[in-house]
């Protein structure tokens, strides 16, 4: 067992710790942080396995961003933990249905004896120049450039149509314009008036 | 070093001794830049203090000395505040959950210091000198985030979960102006390694530095840190007028000045990467012989220096902005401006050689 072998069990001990922790524990909150602790340690299995771009673009755009978004939802949520639960005996037949399904294909990609997956060569590890980033951008914009430019449309209706969903013209909504602001002078607002000095009684 | 590292060998074998080798130099390169950048957080904030009431004509901290030297009155404040922070007892409110309450300085801290290892403070001295450098950079930045929310809501007040929130929504945004400004860059340069960079703005004089044909990019870049270290006049996380010190309103001692340290190295590490990515990192100004001879990693310290004055000056001089305003500067002003370059600079590299070579000075490439 080498260094290497050392980090992986210590990642993907926190990893399942930290999935079990985020289905299991009561408060949302802690469950969250759980899971920002899951996506932190699959990006360091993900550096292990040489894919640094995907590791290191899991940590800036989903703990970064999408959980810190989630998060300051989730905290400001007033969830009553005891209603969630209610209807736990009613939905489990569905989830348990649900979970099998997963057992299932997880299984199928486990039994890779049965198709074939040990008759691949063992991949050969790179050299320290050899650019994860530059290799990934190269196929994405040549090979699979419809693909990536389709993901990207899809993208792009998801965030209109969120938009459009929520947007609300408010009528009794007043804002400062600022580039008006900017612009007024002196003499709009102001003006100066001359007085005699007024003695003192 | 080869003796050392033959010493580990001995000791522990082949395989485990050039491993703990390398782990025992990786920690002394550490230490090497952690205690210096501490020093320099403690400094800053004497400098802060000094340069602002020069700037309002006051005199600033003027009596902690070492050993009596009447010219070095002032000059012993920072060690003077330490000691106070360390002495002072740190109180956990009864409400608060008491794990992630001590557990947020740690978050705040954590990224502040990681993000150094990928910094070049000239040509030979860089700890890990990885390939996806500026990519490590954003995402340990953009982890600083959560130390501000969690304090916030381990804090158990509505104060402190105000200021989180303000703080979250702010750093998103502007984390994406930021984001796209570097874009610009790693266009330029063509890669994501920092010290490739620095090279890429390797020229005659500071013309090649890619300040000059970024300057929108430079300015987005600068204010977006400002905004991202949540410093006035974007520091409404804090704002002492509106909710008393935001989201450390509960912390105290030691564990405040964590939060303090993780400001102020994160404001120099804003200020490192701005003059890596736009002035040229360790090069000389002119490349003639009185500059070539000063050391790079001087012109290295000069240039963030230049830009920490810029960080304290923009604290003396602007108000407090209001919270609509940072969102639509955020938002409105500044990623469009950034969207707006990156077409025109990918434009300007796809026109055939014959074209830029007419431009009247070749900023470009």
């Amino acid at each position: 067992m080498n260094f290497q072998d050392i980090l992986f069990y210590i990642f993907s001990a926190i990893l399942v710790a930290s999935a079990l922790g985020v289905i299991t524990v009561r408060n949302p909150v802690n469950s969250a942080l759980l899971l920002v602790l899951a996506f932190v340690t699959c990006a360091g299995l993900w550096l292990l396995l040489e894919a640094e771009f995907l590791a290191i673009a899991l940590v800036l755009v989903y703990v970064g961003a999408v959980m810190v978004l989630f998060l300051f939802v989730v905290m400001m949520l007033d969830i009553n933990l005891d209603r969630l639960r209610e209807g736990f005996w009613k939905w489990f037949p569905f989830g348990a249905t649900i979970a099998l399904i997963i057992v299932a294909e997880i299984s199928m990609v486990l039994m890779g004896k049965y198709f074939g997956l040990e008759e691949m060569p063992t991949p050969r590890p790179h050299d320290a120049d050899y650019s994860n980033t530059r290799e990934l951008g190269r196929l994405i914009y040549t090979e699979y450039v419809y693909a990536f430019e389709l993901a990207a449309v899809l993208l792009l209706v998801a965030m209109v149509a969120a938009i459009a969903l929520t947007l609300r013209h408010r009528e009794d909504k007043r804002s400062p314009n600022p580039s008006k602001q900017v612009k007024v002078r002196k003499e709009d607002r102001l003006r100066i008036v001359t007085m005699p000095a007024e003695k003192k009684e | 070093m080869e003796s050392i590292q033959q010493q580990f060998v001995e000791i522990f074998g082949t395989e485990w001794g050039s491993m703990l080798f390398s782990l025992a130099t990786n920690m002394t390169f550490i230490f090497a830049i952690v205690v210096p950048l501490l020093l320099g957080v403690a400094y800053l904030t004497f400098a802060e203090r000094k340069i602002i009431a020069y700037m309002q004509i006051r005199v600033g901290p003027n009596r902690v000395t070492f050993f009596g030297i009447p010219w070095l009155r002032g000059w012993g404040q920072p060690i003077a505040d330490a000691v106070k922070a360390i002495m002072k007892e740190i109180v956990i409110p009864t409400g608060a959950n008491k794990f992630l309450f001590i557990l947020a300085p740690v978050l705040t801290i954590m990224p502040a210091l990681a993000a150094w290892a990928v910094i070049p403070f000239s040509p030979e001295l860089i700890l890990a000198d990885i390939n996806a450098g500026l990519l490590y950079i954003l995402a340990m930045t953009s982890m600083g985030i959560y130390g501000i929310i969690i304090a916030g809501w381990a804090s158990n007040s509505k104060y402190a979960f105000l200021g989180a929130m303000r703080s979250a929504a702010q750093v998103v945004s502007y984390e994406l102006a930021m984001g796209f400004a570097l874009v610009c860059v790693l266009m330029m340069s063509q890669s994501l390694n920092l010290g490739d960079i620095v090279n890429g703005q390797q020229g005659n004089s500071f013309l090649n530095w890619y300040l000059i044909p970024l300057f929108p990019m430079f300015l987005v870049y600068l204010i977006s840190g400002v905004a991202e270290t949540n410093r006035a006049p974007f520091d409404v996380a804090e704002g002492e007028s509106e909710i008393v010190a935001g989201f450390h309103v509960d912390y105290s001692g030691m564990a405040f000045t964590v939060f303090f340290l993780a400001e102020y190295s994160n404001m120099i590490l804003v200020a490192t990467l701005t003059s890596i990515m736009f002035l040229g990192g360790w090069l000389p100004p002119v490349d003639i012989a009185p500059f070539t001879l000063i050391p790079g990693i001087i012109w290295l310290l000069l240039k963030i220096a230049f830009i920490l004055f810029f960080f304290l000056w923009f604290r003396a001089t602007f108000p407090r902005y209001r919270y609509d305003q940072i969102m639509r500067l955020g938002w409105k002003i500044f990623i469009p401006i950034t969207l707006v370059w990156i077409v025109l600079l990918g434009s300007i590299m796809q026109l055939p050689e014959s074209i830029r070579n007419t431009f009247p000075l070749n900023i470009w490439f």
